[in-house]
């Protein structure tokens, strides 16, 4: 049931994602909605639930892009294991440190991303810096906001009190 | 406990998901050479392993063969014993044959030297008897040798024709007992008669006022009716006088007889002396003939 969540979680991601390029191609700010899911479901379910996700929504992502097939799946996979494992050690339902995740997340996911083209001689991201700290902005505002509203949904967070104590 | 199995788990879990993304990674991505990442890394990894493969293969292949190698090392060892063996008897033949080759050349130069008729033969037998320093020849009556024809050899004087049949001929060898002819010491022009003692040759009936020493040349003088004149007979080896006179005058003859294969026969008879190839530097002989005897 979970994973059905999360599946739907991801195609609701890449669809608003691929809705939303159109007009933010031209933009400063560029979003990954996908990254923001993979990070949200790595917090609230744990490491393997985020790697798992994160490899299905990137490979999904890389399917629909014109790249390799892996890299973004790896990266979001790398990203959704590591934000699961910090979620699980330490407390982050506070403001601050979803936020410094989302951040984090992005950075993290960035360095690999790029990092695996550039090492493999596929493209190259001169002064990549501006971009990442936008988007790194972007996915935290997005995050800290998908956080808000879903724990403002009704019964919310009773449920999730229940979950953890099972 | 049961959250470090979680996560170990966990732990493989994520290693199994990145290698799977780098696998699929390197099947899109190429190498620099245009070759898939993942074809190239699986090749490269396959490759190690079967040079790995490749080299122990070998390793016990080539201990094998050398396993075998031992076992067929001793037929090999007989067979190449064997070859040596004929290879050897080949190399003698070979060597038989170009001394063969050598005397014929001799023979020939000699043939061509003289200005006597002469017949070439074979040496096909020695003599029967301890006693008789005899030849057989294989060319006789039908080749036209007749009895007390002279045989000779690049080296010098071999003896006469005894007894030829059809086709061979016994030749009587001049250091046989019964053998002589007449002969000259070419340094001083003394003359004497060579007789056979049976295996060497001496000098006598020389004048005791002759002039003759060690190390002078004996030829034949042509004086005896058989062997022309000018031919190489032996140097003499040592000179004895008794009261006067000549006593035991010892030549050492210049023809090896214990390796006589080849001989030509002299078909012209002697009758001016001058036949033979030092008889042009030399003046008419006006001794005596001295007979061969049998």
């Amino acid at each position: 049931m979970k994973a059905v969540g999360v599946l739907i979680a991801i195609a609701l991601a890449l669809a608003l994602q691929t809705t939303l390029a159109r007009f933010l191609v031209g933009g400063t700010v560029a979003l990954d909605l996908v990254l923001v899911v993979v990070v949200y479901v790595a917090l609230t379910s744990g490491p393997v639930t985020g790697m798992l996700a994160g490899s299905v929504a990137g490979i999904i992502q890389d399917t629909l892009s014109s790249g390799v097939i892996g890299i973004g799946g790896l990266a979001k996979c790398i990203v959704g294991f590591l934000a699961g494992a910090i979620g699980q050690q330490f407390i982050v339902t506070a403001a601050l440190p979803r936020l410094v995740m989302f951040l984090g997340a992005t950075a993290g996911h960035a360095a690999v991303f790029m990092g695996l083209y550039v090492l493999l001689g596929l493209r190259s991201f001169p002064a990549p810096w501006a971009a990442i700290l936008s988007q790194a902005l972007g996915n935290a505002a997005v995050g800290m906001i998908a956080f808000a509203i879903i724990e403002s949904l009704p019964g919310m967070a009773e449920r999730r009190r229940v979950r953890r104590r099972m | 406990m049961a959250l470090l199995d979680i996560r170990q788990r966990t732990g493989y879990l994520f290693m199994a998901v990145i290698i799977g993304h780098i696998i699929l990674i390197s099947a899109q991505v190429n190498t620099e050479r245009g070759v898939p990442l993942l074809e190239a890394v699986t090749f490269g990894a396959f490759a190690e392993v079967q040079r790995g493969a490749s080299s122990m293969i070998g390793g016990v292949r080539t201990s094998w063969d050398d396993y075998l190698a031992l076992q067929s090392v001793r037929s090999d060892n007989e067979q190449l014993r064997n070859e040596v063996a004929q290879l050897q008897v080949a190399l003698q033949q070979q060597r038989a044959l170009a001394q063969q080759s050598r005397t014929l050349v001799d023979l020939l130069k000699l043939r061509e030297g003289t200005k006597l008729d002469t017949v070439a033969a074979g040496v096909i037998a020695g003599s029967a008897s301890p006693d008789f320093r005899t030849l057989t020849i294989d060319k006789g009556s039908a080749d036209g040798l007749r009895p007390d024809m002279a045989v000779i050899a690049p080296a010098g004087v071999v003896g006469r024709i005894i007894t030829p049949s059809a086709r061979a001929a016994k030749v009587q060898l001049l250091i046989d007992r019964n053998a002589a002819a007449g002969a000259i010491v070419e340094r001083s022009r003394a003359q004497g008669v060579v007789e056979g003692t049976g295996g060497s040759l001496q000098l006598n009936y020389v004048s005791g006022t002759a002039d003759v020493k060690s190390g002078d040349v004996v030829s034949t003088s042509g004086i005896d009716g058989i062997y022309p004149k000018g031919f190489v007979i032996g140097q003499i080896e040592s000179v004895e006088r008794v009261a006067g006179a000549f006593g035991a005058i010892v030549i050492r003859p210049a023809v090896d007889f214990s390796s006589i294969e080849a001989v030509l026969v002299v078909t012209t008879p002697p009758l001016s002396g001058l036949e033979g190839p030092a008889a042009a530097d030399e003046g008419a002989v006006a001794e005596p003939t001295a007979r061969a005897r049998e």
